[in-house]
Protein backbone atom coordinates (compact mmCIF):
# COMPACT_ATOMS: atom_id res chain seq x y z
CA UNK A 1 0.00 0.00 0.00
CA UNK A 2 2.96 2.31 1.27
CA UNK A 3 4.57 1.24 -2.19
CA UNK A 4 1.71 2.03 -3.91
CA UNK A 5 1.00 5.52 -2.77
CA UNK A 6 4.74 6.43 -3.22
CA UNK A 7 4.84 5.33 -6.40
CA UNK A 8 1.58 7.48 -7.04
CA UNK A 9 3.43 10.82 -5.20
CA UNK A 10 6.54 10.34 -7.26
CA UNK A 11 4.37 10.23 -10.61
CA UNK A 12 2.54 12.98 -9.58
CA UNK A 13 5.60 14.90 -8.58
CA UNK A 14 7.33 14.26 -11.75
CA UNK A 15 4.23 15.04 -13.97
CA UNK A 16 4.19 18.18 -11.99
CA UNK A 17 8.14 19.01 -12.69
CA UNK A 18 6.60 18.34 -16.55
CA UNK A 19 3.37 20.64 -16.58
CA UNK A 20 6.32 23.51 -14.59
CA UNK A 21 8.84 22.70 -17.56
CA UNK A 22 6.57 22.93 -20.15
CA UNK A 23 4.75 26.14 -18.55
CA UNK A 24 8.43 27.41 -18.09
CA UNK A 25 9.83 26.66 -21.03
CA UNK A 26 10.31 29.25 -23.98
CA UNK A 27 11.93 28.64 -27.28
CA UNK A 28 15.86 29.78 -27.95
CA UNK A 29 15.31 32.80 -30.97
CA UNK A 30 18.33 32.16 -33.61
CA UNK A 31 20.98 34.49 -33.33
CA UNK A 32 21.30 36.68 -35.53
CA UNK A 33 24.59 38.64 -37.62
CA UNK A 34 24.68 41.91 -36.17
CA UNK A 35 22.92 44.66 -38.43
CA UNK A 36 25.00 47.18 -39.87
CA UNK A 37 24.65 50.45 -37.92
CA UNK A 38 23.70 51.96 -41.69
CA UNK A 39 21.09 50.27 -42.11
CA UNK A 40 18.85 51.84 -39.43
CA UNK A 41 17.71 55.09 -40.33
CA UNK A 42 19.19 58.52 -38.46
CA UNK A 43 15.69 59.44 -37.46
CA UNK A 44 14.82 55.98 -35.97
CA UNK A 45 17.98 55.67 -34.00
CA UNK A 46 17.63 59.23 -32.91
CA UNK A 47 14.15 58.86 -31.50
CA UNK A 48 14.82 55.65 -29.66
CA UNK A 49 18.24 58.02 -28.16
CA UNK A 50 15.03 59.82 -26.67
CA UNK A 51 13.07 56.70 -25.37
CA UNK A 52 16.18 55.16 -23.82
CA UNK A 53 16.58 58.29 -21.82
CA UNK A 54 13.33 58.19 -20.22
CA UNK A 55 13.38 54.80 -20.05
CA UNK A 56 16.45 55.05 -18.11
CA UNK A 57 18.32 52.47 -19.56
CA UNK A 58 21.86 53.40 -19.39
CA UNK A 59 21.49 54.33 -15.34
CA UNK A 60 21.56 50.96 -14.77
CA UNK A 61 23.16 49.05 -17.48
CA UNK A 62 26.30 50.67 -16.95
CA UNK A 63 28.42 50.72 -14.13
CA UNK A 64 30.70 53.70 -12.57
CA UNK A 65 33.44 54.24 -14.73
CA UNK A 66 32.07 51.22 -17.39
CA UNK A 67 31.17 52.16 -21.38
CA UNK A 68 27.60 52.93 -21.48
CA UNK A 69 24.79 50.12 -21.70
CA UNK A 70 27.66 47.57 -20.79
CA UNK A 71 26.10 46.28 -18.00
CA UNK A 72 27.96 45.13 -14.68
CA UNK A 73 25.93 47.35 -11.99
CA UNK A 74 25.23 45.60 -8.97
CA UNK A 75 22.00 45.52 -8.06
CA UNK A 76 21.92 44.89 -4.33
CA UNK A 77 17.84 43.15 -4.01
CA UNK A 78 16.39 41.99 -0.87
CA UNK A 79 17.35 38.33 -2.59
CA UNK A 80 20.54 38.92 -3.52
CA UNK A 81 22.93 40.54 -5.59
CA UNK A 82 22.53 40.68 -9.48
CA UNK A 83 24.15 42.18 -11.95
CA UNK A 84 23.00 44.38 -14.74
CA UNK A 85 23.78 42.79 -18.32
CA UNK A 86 25.81 44.62 -21.32
CA UNK A 87 23.21 45.37 -23.95
CA UNK A 88 25.72 46.82 -26.47
CA UNK A 89 25.40 44.69 -29.46
CA UNK A 90 28.33 42.88 -28.98
CA UNK A 91 27.20 39.87 -30.34
CA UNK A 92 29.03 37.11 -27.24
CA UNK A 93 28.51 39.04 -24.43
CA UNK A 94 25.65 41.89 -25.44
CA UNK A 95 22.75 41.73 -27.82
CA UNK A 96 24.58 41.28 -30.99
CA UNK A 97 23.26 38.71 -31.45
CA UNK A 98 19.56 39.31 -30.68
CA UNK A 99 16.65 39.67 -33.84
CA UNK A 100 14.24 42.41 -33.24
CA UNK A 101 12.03 39.33 -32.37
CA UNK A 102 13.88 38.29 -29.92
CA UNK A 103 14.91 42.36 -28.23
CA UNK A 104 10.79 42.62 -28.12
CA UNK A 105 10.16 39.28 -26.41
CA UNK A 106 12.75 40.24 -24.06
CA UNK A 107 11.29 43.67 -23.39
CA UNK A 108 7.76 42.58 -23.41
CA UNK A 109 7.87 38.99 -21.81
CA UNK A 110 11.00 39.03 -19.53
CA UNK A 111 12.94 36.44 -21.73
CA UNK A 112 16.10 36.67 -22.93
CA UNK A 113 17.16 35.34 -26.75
CA UNK A 114 18.32 31.96 -25.38
CA UNK A 115 14.84 31.40 -23.82
CA UNK A 116 16.07 32.10 -20.38
CA UNK A 117 13.73 33.74 -18.22
CA UNK A 118 14.97 37.38 -16.71
CA UNK A 119 14.67 38.13 -12.99
CA UNK A 120 11.90 40.99 -12.58
CA UNK A 121 15.22 43.28 -11.39
CA UNK A 122 14.70 44.12 -15.51
CA UNK A 123 11.28 45.94 -15.15
CA UNK A 124 9.61 44.04 -18.07
CA UNK A 125 6.34 44.33 -16.33
CA UNK A 126 6.42 47.81 -17.00
CA UNK A 127 8.02 47.25 -20.49
CA UNK A 128 5.26 44.47 -22.04
CA UNK A 129 3.35 48.03 -22.01
CA UNK A 130 5.57 49.57 -24.43
CA UNK A 131 4.40 49.71 -28.29
CA UNK A 132 6.01 47.70 -30.78
CA UNK A 133 6.82 51.54 -32.31
CA UNK A 134 8.89 52.20 -29.68
CA UNK A 135 10.37 48.81 -29.14
CA UNK A 136 11.66 49.40 -32.81
CA UNK A 137 13.07 52.65 -32.35
CA UNK A 138 14.77 51.07 -28.91
CA UNK A 139 16.18 48.53 -30.98
CA UNK A 140 17.57 50.83 -33.46
CA UNK A 141 19.26 53.11 -30.74
CA UNK A 142 21.00 49.85 -29.01
CA UNK A 143 22.10 48.10 -31.92
CA UNK A 144 23.90 51.34 -33.21
CA UNK A 145 26.06 51.44 -30.06
CA UNK A 146 29.40 50.95 -30.01
CA UNK A 147 29.55 47.19 -29.09
CA UNK A 148 31.56 46.71 -26.10
CA UNK A 149 33.24 42.96 -24.52
CA UNK A 150 31.89 42.77 -20.84
CA UNK A 151 30.77 39.90 -19.76
CA UNK A 152 28.19 39.14 -17.56
CA UNK A 153 28.71 39.06 -14.11
CA UNK A 154 26.83 35.73 -12.23
CA UNK A 155 24.51 36.69 -10.16
CA UNK A 156 24.65 35.87 -6.28
CA UNK A 157 21.11 34.51 -5.57
CA UNK A 158 20.49 31.34 -3.39
CA UNK A 159 19.21 28.57 -4.15
CA UNK A 160 16.56 27.82 -5.58
CA UNK A 161 16.21 31.46 -6.50
CA UNK A 162 18.96 31.59 -8.88
CA UNK A 163 16.71 29.10 -10.90
CA UNK A 164 15.47 30.89 -14.22
CA UNK A 165 12.66 28.72 -14.86
CA UNK A 166 11.05 29.31 -11.50
CA UNK A 167 10.69 32.50 -12.71
CA UNK A 168 7.91 31.49 -14.96
CA UNK A 169 5.96 30.65 -11.32
CA UNK A 170 6.72 34.42 -10.57
CA UNK A 171 5.40 35.74 -13.81
CA UNK A 172 2.35 33.42 -13.04
CA UNK A 173 1.51 34.80 -9.50
CA UNK A 174 2.06 38.37 -10.66
CA UNK A 175 2.88 39.31 -14.31
CA UNK A 176 -0.18 41.03 -16.46
CA UNK A 177 1.61 40.94 -19.99
CA UNK A 178 -0.09 43.29 -22.68
CA UNK A 179 0.72 46.46 -24.60
CA UNK A 180 -0.61 49.77 -22.77
CA UNK A 181 -4.50 50.43 -22.64
CA UNK A 182 -5.74 54.69 -22.81
CA UNK A 183 -8.28 55.42 -20.87
CA UNK A 184 -11.33 56.45 -22.24
CA UNK A 185 -12.11 57.92 -18.85
CA UNK A 186 -9.15 60.73 -19.64
CA UNK A 187 -7.68 63.04 -22.66
CA UNK A 188 -4.88 62.02 -24.68
CA UNK A 189 -2.27 64.41 -22.78
CA UNK A 190 -2.88 62.16 -19.76
CA UNK A 191 -2.96 58.97 -21.55
CA UNK A 192 0.66 59.77 -23.25
CA UNK A 193 1.84 60.74 -19.84
CA UNK A 194 0.47 57.46 -18.13
CA UNK A 195 2.04 55.54 -20.88
CA UNK A 196 5.28 57.35 -20.69
CA UNK A 197 5.37 56.78 -16.87
CA UNK A 198 3.59 53.37 -16.81
CA UNK A 199 5.52 51.84 -19.61
CA UNK A 200 9.15 53.61 -20.32
CA UNK A 201 9.67 55.76 -17.52
CA UNK A 202 8.96 52.70 -14.96
CA UNK A 203 8.00 55.06 -11.97
CA UNK A 204 6.49 52.28 -10.33
CA UNK A 205 9.59 50.39 -10.00
CA UNK A 206 10.85 52.23 -7.35
CA UNK A 207 7.95 54.11 -5.78
CA UNK A 208 5.80 51.20 -5.24
CA UNK A 209 6.18 49.18 -2.65
CA UNK A 210 6.92 45.43 -3.18
CA UNK A 211 5.65 42.35 -1.97
CA UNK A 212 7.68 39.54 -0.10
CA UNK A 213 8.36 37.78 -3.89
CA UNK A 214 9.51 41.25 -4.78
CA UNK A 215 6.23 42.29 -7.60
CA UNK A 216 4.56 45.81 -7.23
CA UNK A 217 1.82 46.06 -5.03
CA UNK A 218 -0.62 46.80 -7.46
CA UNK A 219 -3.49 48.09 -4.78
CA UNK A 220 -0.67 50.40 -3.58
CA UNK A 221 0.68 52.09 -6.34
CA UNK A 222 2.90 55.14 -6.11
CA UNK A 223 2.73 54.58 -2.27
CA UNK A 224 6.26 55.41 -1.94
CA UNK A 225 8.98 52.13 -1.47
CA UNK A 226 12.73 51.73 0.05
CA UNK A 227 15.09 51.67 -2.95
CA UNK A 228 18.77 51.59 -3.07
CA UNK A 229 19.28 52.41 0.65
CA UNK A 230 16.91 55.75 -0.12
CA UNK A 231 13.19 56.55 0.39
CA UNK A 232 10.96 56.63 -2.81
CA UNK A 233 8.39 59.10 -1.66
CA UNK A 234 4.97 58.30 -2.23
CA UNK A 235 3.82 60.27 -5.62
CA UNK A 236 0.00 60.03 -3.53
CA UNK A 237 -1.67 62.09 -1.70
CA UNK A 238 -0.11 60.41 1.62
CA UNK A 239 3.24 62.07 0.22
CA UNK A 240 4.31 64.33 3.39
CA UNK A 241 5.78 67.99 1.82
CA UNK A 242 3.55 70.34 3.47
CA UNK A 243 3.31 72.32 -0.12
CA UNK A 244 1.40 70.07 -2.66
CA UNK A 245 3.23 68.83 -5.78
CA UNK A 246 0.99 71.15 -7.61
CA UNK A 247 1.69 71.14 -11.95
CA UNK A 248 4.04 73.99 -11.77
CA UNK A 249 6.67 72.47 -8.85
CA UNK A 250 6.32 69.10 -11.15
CA UNK A 251 7.13 70.47 -13.95
CA UNK A 252 10.37 72.48 -12.23
CA UNK A 253 11.18 69.24 -10.88
CA UNK A 254 10.85 66.69 -13.30
CA UNK A 255 12.48 68.89 -15.84
CA UNK A 256 15.21 70.76 -14.37
CA UNK A 257 15.54 68.25 -11.24
CA UNK A 258 15.12 72.15 -9.18
CA UNK A 259 11.85 73.13 -7.98
CA UNK A 260 11.38 76.17 -5.86
CA UNK A 261 9.46 74.17 -2.94
CA UNK A 262 10.34 70.77 -2.81
CA UNK A 263 14.57 71.07 -3.71
CA UNK A 264 16.20 69.11 -6.09
CA UNK A 265 16.40 65.63 -7.58
CA UNK A 266 18.98 63.71 -5.49
CA UNK A 267 19.76 60.16 -5.06
CA UNK A 268 18.55 57.64 -7.56
CA UNK A 269 16.09 60.25 -8.39
CA UNK A 270 19.05 62.26 -9.92
CA UNK A 271 19.63 60.35 -13.23
CA UNK A 272 15.54 59.63 -14.01
CA UNK A 273 15.49 63.59 -14.19
CA UNK A 274 19.03 64.74 -15.77
CA UNK A 275 19.89 61.76 -17.81
CA UNK A 276 16.30 61.04 -18.37
CA UNK A 277 13.19 63.07 -18.32
CA UNK A 278 14.91 66.43 -19.02
CA UNK A 279 15.62 64.89 -22.61
CA UNK A 280 12.27 64.25 -22.84
CA UNK A 281 10.60 66.75 -25.88
CA UNK A 282 8.34 70.02 -23.56
CA UNK A 283 5.09 68.15 -25.01
CA UNK A 284 5.71 64.66 -23.50
CA UNK A 285 6.92 66.11 -20.41
CA UNK A 286 4.08 68.05 -19.87
CA UNK A 287 2.28 64.67 -20.44
CA UNK A 288 4.57 62.89 -17.50
CA UNK A 289 3.77 65.93 -14.93
CA UNK A 290 -0.10 65.87 -16.00
CA UNK A 291 -0.71 62.39 -15.38
CA UNK A 292 1.55 62.48 -11.98
CA UNK A 293 -0.10 65.19 -10.73
CA UNK A 294 -3.62 62.90 -10.98
CA UNK A 295 -1.44 60.45 -9.03
CA UNK A 296 -1.09 63.00 -5.77
CA UNK A 297 -3.96 65.60 -7.05
CA UNK A 298 -2.13 68.34 -5.71
CA UNK A 299 -3.56 70.85 -7.99
CA UNK A 300 -6.85 70.38 -6.18
CA UNK A 301 -4.62 71.23 -2.58
CA UNK A 302 -2.57 74.03 -4.13
CA UNK A 303 -4.29 76.44 -1.48
CA UNK A 304 -2.43 75.00 1.09
CA UNK A 305 0.99 76.45 -0.48
CA UNK A 306 1.01 80.10 0.95
CA UNK A 307 0.25 78.85 4.72
CA UNK A 308 2.73 76.19 4.17
CA UNK A 309 5.36 78.91 2.79
CA UNK A 310 4.52 81.35 5.50
CA UNK A 311 5.11 78.75 8.17
CA UNK A 312 8.54 77.32 6.42
CA UNK A 313 9.60 81.20 6.34
CA UNK A 314 8.94 82.14 10.06
CA UNK A 315 11.18 78.25 11.24
CA UNK A 316 13.85 79.52 8.63
CA UNK A 317 13.89 82.82 11.56
CA UNK A 318 14.48 80.36 14.17
CA UNK A 319 17.32 80.14 16.30
CA UNK A 320 19.47 82.66 14.87
CA UNK A 321 21.73 85.10 16.68
CA UNK A 322 22.81 84.47 20.79
CA UNK A 323 21.26 81.33 21.54
CA UNK A 324 21.74 78.48 24.36
CA UNK A 325 20.16 76.26 21.90
CA UNK A 326 22.98 74.16 20.89
CA UNK A 327 21.46 72.18 18.03
CA UNK A 328 20.32 75.11 16.50
CA UNK A 329 23.40 76.83 16.60
CA UNK A 330 25.11 73.60 14.99
CA UNK A 331 22.35 74.01 12.54
CA UNK A 332 23.29 77.24 11.47
CA UNK A 333 26.60 77.45 11.61
CA UNK A 334 26.67 74.26 8.74
CA UNK A 335 23.55 74.34 7.42
CA UNK A 336 22.21 78.12 6.96
CA UNK A 337 24.78 79.31 4.62
CA UNK A 338 22.75 78.10 2.08
CA UNK A 339 19.54 76.81 2.91
CA UNK A 340 18.07 80.43 5.31
CA UNK A 341 15.20 82.10 3.05
CA UNK A 342 13.50 85.56 3.82
CA UNK A 343 11.45 87.68 1.64
CA UNK A 344 8.05 86.55 0.41
CA UNK A 345 9.30 82.96 -1.00
CA UNK A 346 12.29 80.74 -1.11
CA UNK A 347 15.03 80.46 -3.60
CA UNK A 348 15.38 77.52 -5.21
CA UNK A 349 18.65 77.98 -4.99
CA UNK A 350 18.36 77.58 -1.38
CA UNK A 351 16.34 74.47 -0.66
CA UNK A 352 14.12 75.13 2.13
CA UNK A 353 14.21 72.67 4.32
CA UNK A 354 10.87 72.67 6.25
CA UNK A 355 9.51 72.26 2.71
CA UNK A 356 11.46 69.28 1.90
CA UNK A 357 10.18 65.78 2.27
CA UNK A 358 13.43 64.00 3.43
CA UNK A 359 12.51 66.26 6.81
CA UNK A 360 9.10 65.01 6.81
CA UNK A 361 8.89 61.15 5.57
CA UNK A 362 8.51 58.73 8.09
CA UNK A 363 12.12 57.71 7.73
CA UNK A 364 14.73 59.61 8.18
CA UNK A 365 17.21 57.99 5.66
CA UNK A 366 17.26 60.99 2.09
CA UNK A 367 17.99 63.40 5.22
CA UNK A 368 20.41 61.76 6.74
CA UNK A 369 22.03 60.20 3.67
CA UNK A 370 22.17 64.16 2.52
CA UNK A 371 24.03 65.31 5.00
CA UNK A 372 26.31 62.58 4.91
CA UNK A 373 27.52 62.51 1.46
CA UNK A 374 26.09 65.66 -0.27
CA UNK A 375 24.77 66.35 -3.61
CA UNK A 376 27.28 66.12 -6.67
CA UNK A 377 27.34 69.38 -9.52
CA UNK A 378 26.02 66.42 -12.11
CA UNK A 379 22.80 65.68 -9.57
CA UNK A 380 20.04 67.95 -8.32
CA UNK A 381 20.47 71.30 -9.41
CA UNK A 382 23.18 71.11 -12.48
CA UNK A 383 26.06 72.79 -11.51
CA UNK A 384 25.83 73.47 -7.89
CA UNK A 385 27.27 71.20 -5.13
CA UNK A 386 26.18 70.42 -1.64
CA UNK A 387 29.10 68.79 0.55
CA UNK A 388 28.89 66.18 2.59
CA UNK A 389 29.29 67.10 6.14
CA UNK A 390 29.58 63.01 6.71
CA UNK A 391 33.45 62.87 7.13
CA UNK A 392 34.03 65.81 9.78
CA UNK A 393 30.74 64.99 11.81
CA UNK A 394 30.31 62.59 14.22
CA UNK A 395 26.91 60.41 13.62
CA UNK A 396 25.46 62.39 17.15
CA UNK A 397 26.23 65.55 14.94
CA UNK A 398 23.82 64.71 11.98
CA UNK A 399 21.20 63.24 14.32
CA UNK A 400 20.71 66.41 16.16
CA UNK A 401 20.65 68.89 12.77
CA UNK A 402 18.13 65.84 11.84
CA UNK A 403 16.29 65.82 15.07
CA UNK A 404 16.04 70.01 15.08
CA UNK A 405 15.04 70.16 11.82
CA UNK A 406 12.02 67.69 12.60
CA UNK A 407 11.09 69.40 16.66
CA UNK A 408 11.33 72.81 14.60
CA UNK A 409 10.37 72.16 10.89
CA UNK A 410 7.38 69.77 11.61
CA UNK A 411 4.71 68.78 13.76
CA UNK A 412 5.48 65.21 13.20
CA UNK A 413 6.73 62.69 15.74
CA UNK A 414 10.27 63.22 16.36
CA UNK A 415 12.60 60.01 14.37
CA UNK A 416 13.91 57.39 16.71
CA UNK A 417 17.02 56.11 17.44
CA UNK A 418 18.83 58.63 15.03
CA UNK A 419 22.18 57.89 15.76
CA UNK A 420 22.06 54.20 14.82
CA UNK A 421 20.22 55.11 11.63
CA UNK A 422 23.22 57.56 10.79
CA UNK A 423 25.73 54.87 11.80
CA UNK A 424 24.26 52.19 9.51
CA UNK A 425 23.90 54.63 6.72
CA UNK A 426 27.62 55.45 6.92
CA UNK A 427 28.15 51.65 7.08
CA UNK A 428 26.37 51.21 4.02
CA UNK A 429 28.44 54.18 1.97
CA UNK A 430 27.72 56.49 -0.51
CA UNK A 431 26.70 53.45 -3.23
CA UNK A 432 27.51 53.54 -6.71
CA UNK B 1 41.73 62.69 -14.30
CA UNK B 2 38.52 65.02 -13.73
CA UNK B 3 37.85 68.00 -15.67
CA UNK B 4 36.58 71.19 -14.33
CA UNK B 5 36.76 75.15 -14.96
CA UNK B 6 38.70 77.42 -11.96
CA UNK B 7 38.58 80.82 -12.31
CA UNK B 8 37.39 80.81 -16.02
CA UNK B 9 40.11 78.23 -16.80
CA UNK B 10 39.67 74.66 -17.77
CA UNK B 11 41.87 72.25 -15.44
CA UNK B 12 41.96 69.11 -15.17
CA UNK B 13 43.24 66.95 -12.32
CA UNK B 14 45.29 63.77 -11.77
CA UNK B 15 43.79 63.11 -8.35
CA UNK B 16 41.38 60.76 -6.42
CA UNK B 17 38.07 61.56 -6.98
CA UNK B 18 38.14 62.13 -2.96
CA UNK B 19 40.46 64.41 -2.87
CA UNK B 20 39.37 67.53 -1.03
CA UNK B 21 38.50 70.79 -3.16
CA UNK B 22 40.36 72.90 -1.39
CA UNK B 23 43.93 70.59 -1.87
CA UNK B 24 43.53 70.72 -5.71
CA UNK B 25 42.83 74.70 -5.22
CA UNK B 26 45.83 75.04 -3.01
CA UNK B 27 48.24 72.42 -3.83
CA UNK B 28 47.49 71.33 -7.24
CA UNK B 29 46.47 74.41 -9.20
CA UNK B 30 48.65 76.39 -6.64
CA UNK B 31 46.18 78.96 -5.69
CA UNK B 32 46.79 79.48 -2.43
CA UNK B 33 44.38 82.28 -1.59
CA UNK B 34 41.61 80.10 -0.09
CA UNK B 35 42.45 78.97 3.55
CA UNK B 36 42.19 76.11 5.48
CA UNK B 37 40.64 76.32 8.70
CA UNK B 38 38.99 73.02 10.76
CA UNK B 39 39.00 70.47 7.27
CA UNK B 40 35.53 69.74 8.95
CA UNK B 41 33.15 72.43 7.04
CA UNK B 42 32.31 74.50 10.31
CA UNK B 43 34.48 77.88 9.75
CA UNK B 44 34.01 78.98 6.21
CA UNK B 45 37.80 80.12 5.84
CA UNK B 46 37.91 77.76 2.69
CA UNK B 47 34.73 79.20 0.72
CA UNK B 48 35.07 79.25 -2.57
CA UNK B 49 31.98 79.45 -5.31
CA UNK B 50 30.92 76.54 -7.38
CA UNK B 51 28.68 76.91 -9.73
CA UNK B 52 27.86 80.65 -7.61
CA UNK B 53 26.85 79.16 -4.78
CA UNK B 54 29.30 79.74 -1.86
CA UNK B 55 30.47 76.05 -1.10
CA UNK B 56 33.13 74.88 1.55
CA UNK B 57 35.86 73.27 0.08
CA UNK B 58 37.48 71.57 1.96
CA UNK B 59 34.38 68.94 2.44
CA UNK B 60 33.51 69.39 -0.90
CA UNK B 61 34.98 66.27 -2.88
CA UNK B 62 36.26 66.56 -6.25
CA UNK B 63 34.44 63.77 -8.06
CA UNK B 64 31.55 65.98 -6.74
CA UNK B 65 32.51 69.20 -9.04
CA UNK B 66 33.20 67.54 -12.20
CA UNK B 67 32.36 69.55 -14.73
CA UNK B 68 31.69 72.49 -12.10
CA UNK B 69 32.49 76.13 -12.54
CA UNK B 70 34.60 76.99 -9.27
CA UNK B 71 35.29 80.78 -8.45
CA UNK B 72 37.97 81.23 -5.85
CA UNK B 73 39.12 84.74 -3.90
CA UNK B 74 42.01 84.75 -6.94
CA UNK B 75 38.86 84.61 -9.56
CA UNK B 76 36.03 87.00 -7.65
CA UNK B 77 37.35 89.90 -9.19
CA UNK B 78 39.70 90.51 -12.42
CA UNK B 79 41.28 93.64 -10.68
CA UNK B 80 40.42 92.68 -7.16
CA UNK B 81 37.39 95.25 -7.03
CA UNK B 82 34.52 93.34 -6.65
CA UNK B 83 31.95 95.95 -3.78
CA UNK B 84 32.67 93.42 -1.03
CA UNK B 85 36.45 93.46 -1.53
CA UNK B 86 36.40 97.37 -1.95
CA UNK B 87 34.62 97.84 0.84
CA UNK B 88 36.30 95.61 3.19
CA UNK B 89 39.86 97.70 2.39
CA UNK B 90 37.71 100.90 2.86
CA UNK B 91 36.45 99.61 6.54
CA UNK B 92 40.07 97.81 7.37
CA UNK B 93 37.54 94.70 8.16
CA UNK B 94 40.27 91.97 8.84
CA UNK B 95 42.59 91.97 11.87
CA UNK B 96 44.80 88.80 11.37
CA UNK B 97 43.34 88.05 7.40
CA UNK B 98 43.20 84.32 7.65
CA UNK B 99 39.60 84.06 7.17
CA UNK B 100 38.90 87.08 5.04
CA UNK B 101 38.59 85.18 1.78
CA UNK B 102 36.31 82.88 3.14
CA UNK B 103 34.57 86.10 4.45
CA UNK B 104 34.52 87.78 1.24
CA UNK B 105 33.59 84.68 -0.66
CA UNK B 106 30.57 84.20 1.68
CA UNK B 107 29.12 87.52 1.57
CA UNK B 108 29.92 88.42 -1.68
CA UNK B 109 27.47 84.90 -2.54
CA UNK B 110 25.29 86.58 0.12
CA UNK B 111 24.52 89.58 -1.73
CA UNK B 112 23.75 87.72 -4.68
CA UNK B 113 20.30 85.99 -2.84
CA UNK B 114 19.90 89.12 -0.39
CA UNK B 115 21.16 92.28 -2.30
CA UNK B 116 19.47 94.39 0.65
CA UNK B 117 20.33 91.88 3.58
CA UNK B 118 18.83 93.07 6.88
CA UNK B 119 21.18 91.93 10.10
CA UNK B 120 19.20 88.90 10.41
CA UNK B 121 19.99 87.78 7.08
CA UNK B 122 23.63 88.41 7.75
CA UNK B 123 23.51 86.32 10.42
CA UNK B 124 22.21 83.60 8.87
CA UNK B 125 24.43 83.55 6.00
CA UNK B 126 27.96 84.27 7.74
CA UNK B 127 27.00 82.61 11.02
CA UNK B 128 28.97 79.64 9.78
CA UNK B 129 32.15 82.11 8.75
CA UNK B 130 34.19 82.37 11.62
CA UNK B 131 36.61 85.03 12.55
CA UNK B 132 38.92 84.62 15.86
CA UNK B 133 39.23 87.97 15.98
CA UNK B 134 35.79 88.81 16.32
CA UNK B 135 35.65 91.36 13.46
CA UNK B 136 32.21 90.71 12.71
CA UNK B 137 30.81 94.35 13.50
CA UNK B 138 33.19 95.57 10.76
CA UNK B 139 32.02 92.50 8.44
CA UNK B 140 28.44 93.38 8.80
CA UNK B 141 29.16 96.94 7.90
CA UNK B 142 31.40 96.09 4.57
CA UNK B 143 28.49 93.43 3.85
CA UNK B 144 25.85 96.62 3.86
CA UNK B 145 28.54 99.45 1.98
CA UNK B 146 28.53 96.61 -0.28
CA UNK B 147 25.09 95.98 -0.89
CA UNK B 148 24.50 100.42 -0.95
CA UNK B 149 27.38 100.01 -3.71
CA UNK B 150 25.41 97.19 -6.03
CA UNK B 151 22.70 98.76 -5.75
CA UNK B 152 22.96 101.86 -6.78
CA UNK B 153 25.44 100.79 -9.91
CA UNK B 154 22.19 98.51 -10.53
CA UNK B 155 19.92 101.83 -10.05
CA UNK B 156 22.34 103.93 -12.74
CA UNK B 157 22.10 100.66 -15.66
Amino acid sequence: MLKRTLIALAALAALGVVAFGALAWRAPIAPITPPAASSFAPALVAQGETLAAAGNCATCHTRRDGAPFAGGLAMQTSFGTIYSTNITPDPETGIGAWSEDAFRRALHEGVARDGGHLFPAFPYDHFTKLSDTDVHALYAYLMTRPPVHAPAKASKLPFPLNLRALQAGWKLLFFRPGRFQPSPAHDQQWNRGAYLAEALGHCGACHTPRNALGAEKRNQAYAGAPIDNWTAPPLTAANPSPAPWTTPELLAYLGSGVSPLHGVAAGPMAPVVHAGLAKLPEADLRAVVAYIETVGGGDARAAATAPAVSRALAADRLGLGATYDADARLYTAACASCHYNAGAAPNAARPDLALNSAVSLPDPTNLIRVTLYGVGANEGAPGIVMPGFGAGFSDADVARIAAYLRRTRTSLPPWSNLEQKVAAIRAQGRGE
Amino acid sequence: MISLRINGRSVAVDADEDTPLLWVVRDEIGLTGTKFGCGIGMCGACTVHVGGRATRSCITPLGAVAGADVTTIEGLDPAGQHPVQKAWISLQVPQCGYCQSGQIMQAAALLKDFPDPSDQDIDAVMTGNLCRCMTYVRIRAAIKQAAAELKGAAGRE
